[in-house]
């Protein structure tokens, strides 16, 4: 099929059968919503495991992780299917994808410098650790018998 | 079978056909718009590696718990996720409109493209909302020794951890009359401005309630330039898309894309709406998730 504007590209893709393209929109539309819904649940699940007395980090960073990935889902499906790259040839496809990978490195290498700075400064800079640190329950149990334990909101 | 693998042999890098099989102005909306993500990425990296370098980071359920005419209900992340539903359903309007435009059915594209600017300035008055209530919201803060009464602006951050009773008992001493009257009356809605005024400084502590009180340390001074930065950065994006969707609006409505005989223009605009979305969903995860 011709375009309609431009000769050197051809249509490849039924835009035109109209009940598919309403069920895929359907399908996206429900699946983003109830990505976004569970993503709400694990949010709330942060919050509640924070407020507890004594919060299991490595569960909040397993739950802060699932959130990561179920967004990455919700990126690929409204690239996908609402702009359409899934339809288009893989020329294009790498084109947009391939420059993209840089974000690979580009997230990895600041997080790990960022992380590495506050060791840094963790260790040489007493001041800022002491300051900055959160006192955890038990800690300032110790520190200070006689002080009321302080309520977490 | 025979059609597919004349497909796949089809020379793309030969010349006279578009190597992408794309229109020019569709593929440069593409290179434009990864171009953009590598801003907003840059924009969100940075602000992951400060984020990273602290001890401390405020809890987004804590900052983002207000929701419009719930007074001082605690709602973590309620009002965002009406924002990101917003913002995904007139992407799904702009699909419909950008459909609509294929067939070259005009009615469908005014009805559709029309909904989607309402969803972008639905969206645009949620953002208005939330920063107003984040600047102007009133927040007992311990600074140096005393109470103070903060909003989350781009100097100051308000969510620092939960000052002990001790240290807020004694802060109390150096808080001025002012802030002492405030506190008081957001415990005590009872008594008038006036009538708390005229109270001494004692009496008023003794009638604010410590164990209401949440008083906090100040938080990361990061957290407002970052925040205000990229929401701003992304509501500056929808405003220039319900722009953009209100001129195509206009064009349609003039027959300007009837008379060419396609509708190609919506799908760049399109393209765009759907990437202000998908950076949502990543500042949605940054700011308000994780």
């Amino acid at each position: 099929m011709q375009h309609p504007a431009f000769e050197e590209v051809t249509i490849h893709h039924h835009h035109a059968d109209d009940e598919s393209f309403h069920k895929k929109v359907r399908k996206t539309t429900i699946l983003l919503s109830v990505i976004t819904v569970i993503e709400l649940a694990i949010g709330l699940s942060i919050y509640t495991i924070h407020k507890g007395e004594d919060p299991n980090e490595l569960l909040v960073l397993m739950f802060k992780g699932m959130v990561c990935i179920l967004t990455l889902a919700k990126a690929y499906y409204i690239v996908s299917v609402f702009m359409h790259l899934g339809d288009e040839i893989r020329n294009m496809i790498m084109t947009i994808v391939v420059p993209l990978m840089l974000f690979i490195w580009f997230i990895a290498a600041f997080i790990w410098d960022g992380n590495s700075y506050k060791n840094l400064r963790n260790t040489y800079d007493k001041h800022f650790k002491e300051t900055t640190m959160p006192v955890k329950h038990g800690q300032k149990e110790e520190a200070k018998p006689a002080a009321p334990a302080s309520g977490k909101e | 079978m025979a059609t597919t693998a004349t497909v796949h042999q089809t020379k793309w890098w030969s010349g006279g056909k578009s190597p992408f099989n794309l229109e020019y102005g569709k593929l440069m909306m593409w290179y434009f718009l990864m171009s953009d993500a590598f801003t907003f990425g840059a924009f969100l990296i940075s602000y992951g590696s400060i984020r990273f370098s602290q001890n401390f980071w405020p809890d987004p359920n804590v900052v983002f718990n207000a929701f419009p005419g719930a007074g001082h209900a605690n709602l973590p992340l309620a009002f965002v996720s009406v924002m990101t539903f917003i913002l995904i359903i007139s992407s799904v309007t702009m699909v419909l409109a950008v459909h609509a435009g294929h067939k070259g059915d005009k009615a469908g594209v005014i009805k559709w493209l029309g909904w989607t600017i309402v969803g972008g300035l639905a969206f645009l008055s949620c953002q208005a909302w939330e920063w107003h209530h984040l600047i102007t919201g009133e927040h007992a803060v311990l600074v140096d020794g005393k109470i103070d009464i903060i909003g989350q602006t781009m100097r100051v951050n308000p969510w620092g951890a939960l000052a002990n009773h001790e240290a807020v008992a004694a802060a109390l001493q150096n808080t001025s009359h002012e802030t002492l009257v405030n506190l008081a009356h957001q415990g005590n809605h009872a008594l008038a401005h006036e009538q708390l005024s005229a109270m001494t400084d004692k009496q008023l502590i003794s009638s604010i309630n410590l164990e209401e009180l949440h008083v906090r340390a100040k938080g990361p001074v990061a957290f407002g330039g970052y925040f205000f930065g990229i929401t701003g950065f992304h509501g500056f994006h929808v405003l220039s898309g319900v722009v953009i969707n209100i001129i195509m609006l206009t064009m349609t409505q003039k027959n300007v894309f009837q008379n060419r005989g396609h509708y190609l223009m919506i799908e760049k605009a399109g393209l765009y709406w759907h990437f202000v979305d998908l950076v949502w969903v990543f500042v949605f995860l940054c700011f308000y998730l994780i």
